[in-house]
């Protein structure tokens, strides 16, 4: 009995080791590119490099938003938010569409997902000839457009299976009660299918938010994200670390809390609905 | 079911374009970011526009011929692939270990979890500028490391030297995404009937043969969908590319993605840009359609 409850004891002990391992390799450049963003400029180039800063000081912080480099993070919140938005709007009632009546049979299902596959670089440059032709470079409209069509094959993909979950006997008797189509939608449709409509916004909202490709071709000074602003701060001998740092951790931030409230939502969202969660 | 729910409320039977007004808007969208692009790059592919002509007259099949001497487009294509075939593998094996470590209920294991999945959620710019930092010959911890191990300084410029910046490249991809495959398949793990694999070890069926015969088969529908969203990623790589090497030493990591970038925006040979893109759309339909048919996930 004690040998079998040291094995135990042991396997218990490897598993903690391997699993404390792991996370160290997967957490530790996201430790550096924090400890980065606090360091001196002094602290930054020292060599050997320094592990643990010796104070927290904000005035790579302070430069960002002085310079008005800031605003960057400001402009991916406004073009997620607002394609997020529209696109679970759209998206949803789309979904409604396919899922309760049936709209195109499933062949109209199956294009639509197809379009998720479509590789972005194949895209971006016809659409970016339209865009200066109708005068959409380097605004929020086109890009918060753009964002949304490119989320809604995911958004009615997920919404599909949410809405089939909703009971039919609920959206019949509130026909019956006397509401309209787009009352049962409103009053019935979205309260039921709340779960699933922020587990699909949350993803929409990251998709959106760590965009790079199209922002770095569809933006110049206007509505610069700040995936482009990073990039900006890339030189070819030496890099402006103290910034690119900074504005990671500005840029990555919010989305950590995001899918710290979130986290529930998470497994389901990430594998577009294949693992029930 | 449906029929009743179509007949309800007969006063309303009016609304019968309902259905197609709800599904309009998403429909135009995808027509306008999906479809338009494709016919624009067909018609434009056969015409020669470039920087420095705006040749729209019928070109034949020129741009197309062009594709098949272009050696830079094969070897960003081979690049790619490159890439695909080593990252994908190690990720997801990598991931399955993982998953498999984390399966057991332990103290501590929620937060641990949540921690590695962190890099899956940080933008690919962000991930690809934490290892440029990382990488720095002098100032990063990369080199530092290996130094104690090694003995004496090392010197390695990892996103210069063109035998280093493949490893530095799939660290990064693998760092970043092996986590999401580990996220996807510990759930799809944890689905599986544990009353199964019980019965198979008091049958005397050991570890590899009650996993390959009773958990990969439970956990397949899930884990082929994993690989065909992470494949895709792959063949579309750029921002980390964009990162670390923007291609370079000379085209040494120009992947499929970053060549048809510089052929469209720094080059501007848009009819030529048009042909590639046409041609990256149908490579990739070709190898979808053979994966869902390969991994059984048709109907």
């Amino acid at each position: 009995m004690a040998a079998v409850r040291t094995r135990r004891r042991l396997k218990l002990a490897l598993r903690y080791l391997g699993a404390i391992a792991l996370t160290l390799f997967f957490i530790f450049p996201v430790y550096w590119l924090f400890i980065i963003s606090f360091k001196t400029p002094e602290e930054i180039f020292a060599y050997p490099p320094a592990w643990v800063p010796k104070s927290i000081q904000f005035a790579n912080y302070a430069v960002l938003f002085k310079d008005g480099d800031a605003e960057t993070v400001l402009n991916s919140l406004i073009l997620a938010g607002a394609s997020t938005v529209i696109a679970m709007l759209l998206g949803t009632i789309a979904a409604y569409s396919l899922v309760r009546f049936k709209t195109g049979g499933e062949n109209l299902a199956v294009w639509i997902i197809s379009q998720r596959l479509m590789p972005p670089i194949a895209i971006v440059f016809p659409i970016f000839l339209l865009y200066v032709f109708l005068g959409w470079v380097d605004t929020f409209h086109g890009l918060i457009i753009l964002y949304t069509a490119f989320s809604l094959p995911y958004v009615i993909w997920m919404m599909r299976g949410y809405i089939e979950d909703i009971p039919l006997e609920l959206e019949e008797s509130a026909l019956v009660d006397g509401l309209s189509r787009w009352q049962v939608i409103w009053k019935v449709v979205f309260p039921m299918a709340r779960t699933g409509l922020f587990a699909t916004a949350v993803f929409t909202f990251v998709f959106a938010w760590n965009d790079f490709l199209f922002a770095l071709v569809l933006t110049r000074t206007e509505v610069t994200t700040y995936t482009v602003q990073v990039t900006h701060y890339f030189g070819g001998q030496s890099n402006f670390w103290a910034k690119i740092a900074a504005m990671s951790v500005l840029g990555t931030l919010p989305v950590f809390v995001t899918v710290a409230f979130l986290q529930r939502y998470l497994v389901r969202g990430i594998s577009m609905g294949a693992v029930k969660g | 079911m449906t029929s009743t729910f179509l007949t309800a409320a007969p006063g309303r039977i009016a609304d019968g374009g309902f259905k197609y007004w709800i599904i309009a808007p998403a429909i135009f969208l995808l027509l306008l970011v999906g479809i338009f692009p494709l016919i624009y790059s067909l018609v434009v592919s056969f015409m020669r526009i470039t920087m420095m002509e705006n040749d729209t007259s019928f070109a034949g099949l020129v741009n197309y011929t062009h594709l098949f001497k272009d050696k830079r487009l094969w070897e960003s294509i081979l690049h790619t692939l490159l890439i695909t075939a080593i990252a994908l593998p190690i990720e997801l094996i990598l991931g399955l270990l993982m998953a498999q470590l984390f399966l057991e209920k332990f103290p501590g294991r929620q937060i641990l979890v949540a921690l590695i999945v962190l890099p899956t959620i940080i933008s690919p710019i962000v991930a690809g500028a934490t290892w440029r930092l990382m990488f720095d010959q002098r100032y990063g911890p990369i080199n530092q490391i290996i130094s104690w191990f090694w003995g004496s300084e090392v010197v390695a410029l990892w996103t210069i030297n063109p035998n280093l910046v493949y490893p530095a490249i799939l660290v990064c991809e693998i760092w970043q995404w092996t986590p999401f495959m580990f996220l996807i398949l510990l759930a799809a793990l944890s689905n599986v009937d544990k009353s199964l694999t019980d019965a198979a070890e008091i049958d005397g069926a050991g570890f590899w043969r009650t996993f390959r015969n009773i958990v990969l088969p439970a956990i397949w529908p899930v884990m082929a969908i994993a690989i065909l969203i992470r494949g895709l990623d792959l063949a579309r790589i750029f921002d980390v590319i964009w990162a670390l090497t923007q291609g370079g030493p000379g085209t040494k990591t120009e992947t499929i993605s970053v060549y048809t970038y510089s052929q469209g925006f720094k080059q501007f040979e848009t009819s030529y840009t048009a042909a590639i893109a046409f041609l990256v759309v149908a490579l990739l339909t070709v190898i979808i359609v053979w994966a869902i048919r390969r991994m059984g996930l048709a109907k």
